[in-house]
């Protein structure tokens, strides 16, 4: 699956929910996968008593690999060329996650035609987690 | 995080993507791969992030006999501060450029060039501290195939 030139224009926008609930074992399951045990993500003891937070949170890398998720979606495999994200705000284990792309710009410039997306990744209360860009090839 | 050898592996390709939540077979199902565009198992786009397993010195995994700042008998097995401050990093942004895709085979190897740092007085977390951090993962052929760049954080008090 990928996208084609004729088929995607400015304004395009593309919905898709990232995650459900999310849960704490997830949040390990990340730990696990990336190498990052830092225990305020997995361990309430600490994050509680020690850090001073209401409980664990999700790595930042895991909503932002969440988010890649629905773009990779999207553009299809092996098809992006930049993806950047800044954090907003804390994704706790419950969040369920909704990531929406929109085309920015369609460069056509060149025998590799490609897109400009926005990338915006929301918990259910509509509070913004990551807000970002992204850029992938896309067939002539 | 710099790494030496970061060997890219089908497995471990496997278990980030469920990690993720993302069952697309292009991530452990070589038949369809092999069928698809790419050609190969490729890793999902923040597969990278995981060399911090092929870090030896990486201060976010307990190491035998040594001091974890996470709870064991007591809330935390080392002095408040300490763990304070590693509870208090937080990831600002992170940015990727592709230069390829990797898959399963592909040995990489990262250097980081440490870049600006800055504060800014924060609405909840207090005094902010930024650090800016870029990361270039080159493949076996001492090809670059990543550029990463972090930004990280360290507030006062624990982030609301």
């Amino acid at each position: 699956m990928s996208l084609k030139l004729n088929e995607v224009k400015v304004g395009d926008t593309h919905e898709e929910v990232v995650v459900e609930d999310l849960k704490r074992t997830q949040i390990v399951q990340y730990a696990g996968a990336s190498g990052d045990y830092n225990p305020v993500h997995t361990d309430n003891e600490y994050v509680t008593k020690v850090a001073g937070y209401p409980t664990v949170f999700a790595h930042g890398m895991l909503t932002m690999g969440l988010t890649g998720k629905a773009i990779t979606n999207y553009v299809g495999d092996g098809r992006l060329t930049n993806f950047g994200v800044r954090f907003s705000k804390q994704v706790w284990p419950g969040d369920t996650l909704t990531t929406n792309l929109t085309v920015t710009e369609v460069a056509t410039e060149g025998d590799s035609p490609s897109i400009s997306l926005d990338v915006v990744t929301t918990n259910a209360e509509g509070d913004v987690v990551v807000k970002g860009t992204a850029t992938a090839r896309i067939d002539a | 995080m710099p790494v030496d050898q970061f060997p890219v592996e089908a497995g471990h390709i496997m278990m980030f993507a469920r990690a993720v939540g993302d069952d697309n077979p292009i991530y452990r199902d070589d038949v369809h791969a092999k069928s698809s565009e790419t050609g190969i198992i490729i890793a999902p786009p923040t597969f990278v992030q995981a060399s911090a397993q092929f870090d030896p010195d990486y201060r976010l995994r307990p190491k035998p006999g040594e001091p974890w700042f996470g709870s064991g008998r007591e809330p935390s097995g080392t002095p408040d501060t300490q763990g304070g401050t590693a509870a208090r990093g937080l990831h600002a942004e992170q940015h990727y450029e592709y230069h390829r895709h990797i898959g399963p085979g592909d040995v990489l190897s990262a250097k980081s060039i440490p870049g600006k740092t800055w504060e800014k007085q924060g609405r909840r977390g207090g005094l902010l501290k930024f650090s800016e951090n870029v990361t270039e993962y080159r493949d076996q052929n001492g090809e670059l195939v990543i550029t990463a760049r972090s930004i990280g954080v360290i507030t006062e008090k624990a982030a609301e």
